[in-house]
């Protein structure tokens, strides 16, 4: 926590094009470290695309991207491969590697990274496994024997395998019930505030940002409006109103209000359908 | 990166032994740390303290291994204290005690590792192969009922995808059969003139070629060609739809599947197949004239008039006669296999590679049956 003010994902002047379909133009941003950033906008607004652009794997057309101080777009293989070790991603559908076992996903940034002896390194995968909030029998497993909870967990469990200082989730309760995307949303706390992560969440739902996120960036007019909630609920951008202030929204502060610490398995509690 | 330096003391101090952890507890120091805690002598009944004052850095991994010490000791029967844990530590060292499993996961070994499961994979594939033959019947006469209400219904036939798919298989693989039946044509006559100049029977080599091609290679290797192209295609293109849901769609849509995704495929590949045969026949000859006229110096008038005299009209329409046969075996294993695909995007590879080689098969296992029915007939 000593450099408190430097950020940790450092964005300038970001331009993605695809086709003729200008997706960022002149997009900036800055993450803290220990902060959640929740990273919303409508559909095709690019927050994946920012996301991906983020962790090297799409080459912006213009712009400069640092994470950890490090230039992404013009780092040697050496210098990625620091950087990779200290952020984990976890993929929408967690993107496990069918052919092997959670455990095995679990293990494969460590073989690749360190030189463990085996069973160092399924004592680690139980441990992930346990941080992830699945059961212990859950090691073992093939990715098609897990629900689509589970596999997110899972992915989260392999993000996690070599202790990030930086977590990139994308929409990681989308297709979740909302009790599941409820407990989702409690474990990324716990798990921030007990491993001192930073996380960049993308995400459509409105739960997770009020429960979670410190800050919220929203991508609206092809760049980055960023801001505490209190004040992009103060916004009078067209499309950020309709979004906090929709019947979605106001449910969700609600919800907030009243239980901060329950607030999604409260909804999920009361909200009929 | 960084340099990170962990240590491991362990002091005497009256009865209480003090293991003290210091420096960096990460990810990267890990095994080493690991090394040492199990060289450590654990004591047993014994009062012991771990001292974390040192700690400057840890991760969720080192607090694991000071916890799992801590366990081990207290199994052992000795008081643990864990003394000087920094606030800042306290909550990740709450996190892995309460989350952490304690069991490293187990890797079980596949059942068909071992003999029973050998003998018992044996089995389940002998079973699969018939129910796969079974259900590849049932295919076909739901294929067959499908075609037959369409020769009363002919107006429901789809022309345009048919013909589509024609272009697909036939019009598009023009390059590739040619070049191949080409160069089998070369072969055959380079090798087969090799062996039939020690007896001087070199002008042989045009029977050879003549019935080699046109009897059995040039409809062989077509079919494989278009198993290998169409068939794989026909898979892919139906497990995807699977995938997506399309099929269900077209389903729920009033359209049956088979009459809008397997007649087109199947009447194509019915009509294109005989059709690439001989543009196949003629290549292969025409590579083997070639090679004739080179090597053994058989001019290609001289090497037409003996192709007139060594073979009938006979071998040639056998060769055109199986193709349909092929054609139909690529097309139904093709879309069956497609069918077959489950929800899962791997699903997609795993059933096109079996069409390929369940197709080619089949193939070549009908080409067989077509020539020992055919001697048995002496035609």
């Amino acid at each position: 926590m000593d450099s408190h003010r430097q950020p940790i994902v450092r964005v300038r002047g970001l331009v993605n094009r695809f086709g003729n379909e200008t997706v960022h133009d002149g997009l900036n941003l800055d993450v803290f470290a220990g902060e959640v950033l929740g990273v919303v906008g409508g559909s095709g607004s690019g927050k994946s695309v920012l996301l991906n652009t983020i962790v090297g794997l799409n080459r912006p057309n213009q712009g400069e991207v640092e994470v950890f101080g490090t230039d992404i777009l013009g780092a040697s293989e050496s210098e990625l491969r620091t950087v990779e070790r200290r952020w984990g991603v976890l993929f929408q559908d967690g993107a496990l590697f069918s052919s092997l076992t959670v455990a095995q996903n679990i293990e494969v940034p460590l073989k690749e990274f360190y030189d463990m002896p085996p069973r160092l390194m399924d004592e680690i995968a139980a441990l992930k496994i346990g941080l992830a909030g699945l059961p212990e029998d859950a090691g073992p497993k093939f990715p098609a024997q897990l629900s689509g909870g589970m596999r997110k967990r899972a992915g989260l469990g392999r993000a996690l395998a070599l202790d990030p200082e930086i977590l990139f989730l994308d929409e990681p309760t989308a297709g979740l019930d909302p009790i599941a995307a409820g407990e989702f949303d409690n474990l990324v706390r716990d798990l921030k505030s007990s491993l001192g992560l930073t996380v960049f969440m993308v995400t459509h739902d409105l739960d997770s940002l009020f429960a979670i996120c410190d800050r919220v960036a929203v991508l609206v007019d092809k760049k980055i409006r960023i801001g505490t909630l209190e004040e992009l609920l103060r916004d009078d951008h067209p499309w950020i109103r309709a979004y906090f202030h929709g019947p979605r929204g106001r449910s969700a502060q609600q919800a907030d209000a009243s239980h901060p610490a329950e607030a999604a398995s409260a909804i999920a509690g009361t909200t009929p359908g | 990166m960084a340099s990170a330096a962990a240590t491991l003391v362990t002091t005497q101090d009256a009865d209480v032994l003090v293991v003290s952890a210091a420096g960096e507890w990460l990810n990267a120091t890990a095994a080493e740390l690991d090394r040492s805690l199990h060289a450590l002598e654990l004591p047993a009944q014994r009062p012991v303290t771990i001292d974390l004052v040192g700690l400057r850095r840890i991760d969720s991994v080192g607090a694991w291994l000071l916890l799992r010490t801590a366990q081990d000791l207290r199994a052992r029967g000795n008081r643990v204290e864990l003394r000087n844990l920094a606030p800042a530590f306290a909550p990740l060292f709450e996190q892995v005690r309460t989350a952490g499993h304690l069991q490293p996961v187990s890797h079980p070994r596949p059942a068909h590792h071992s003999l029973a499961g050998f003998v018992a994979r044996i089995g389940e594939t002998t079973l699969g192969l018939f129910s796969r033959t079974y259900n590849l019947l049932g295919f076909l006469g739901l294929v067959a009922a499908t075609a037959g209400r369409l020769v009363y219904r002919p107006g429901r036939l789809r022309l345009t995808a048919t013909v589509a798919q024609m272009e697909q298989a036939g019009v598009n693989a023009l390059a590739i059969v040619g070049m191949l039946s080409f160069l089998i044509g070369i072969v055959i006559a380079y090798q087969g003139a090799d062996q039939l100049r020690r007896f001087g029977a070199e002008i042989y080599t045009v029977d050879l070629l003549g019935v080699g091609i046109l009897r059995e290679l040039g409809v062989l290797m077509t079919a494989i060609i278009i198993a290998g192209r169409s068939g794989s295609a026909f898979t892919a293109q139906i497990g995807t739809m699977r995938v997506n849901q399309e099929i269900d769609a077209l389903r729920t849509l009033g359209l049956d599947p088979v009459e809008v995704l397997v007649i087109p495929r199947l009447l194509g590949l019915l009509l294109t197949l005989p059709m690439l045969t001989v543009y196949a026949d003629l290549m292969g000859l025409l590579g083997g004239a070639l090679m004739a006229w080179g090597v053994l110096g058989i001019p290609i008038p001289e090497f037409i008039s003996e192709l007139q005299y060594s073979i009938t009209a006979t071998t040639f329409w056998i060769g055109v006669f199986k193709a349909p046969f092929f054609a139909a075996i690529i097309a139904m294993v093709g879309c069956y296999e497609g069918f077959q695909v489950s929800r899962s995007a791997e699903s997609v590879g795993r059933q096109t590679t079996l069409s390929v080689v369940e197709s080619i098969f089949l193939v070549i296992v009908t080409d067989a049956i077509f020539s020992i029915v055919l001697s048995m007939l002496r035609i």
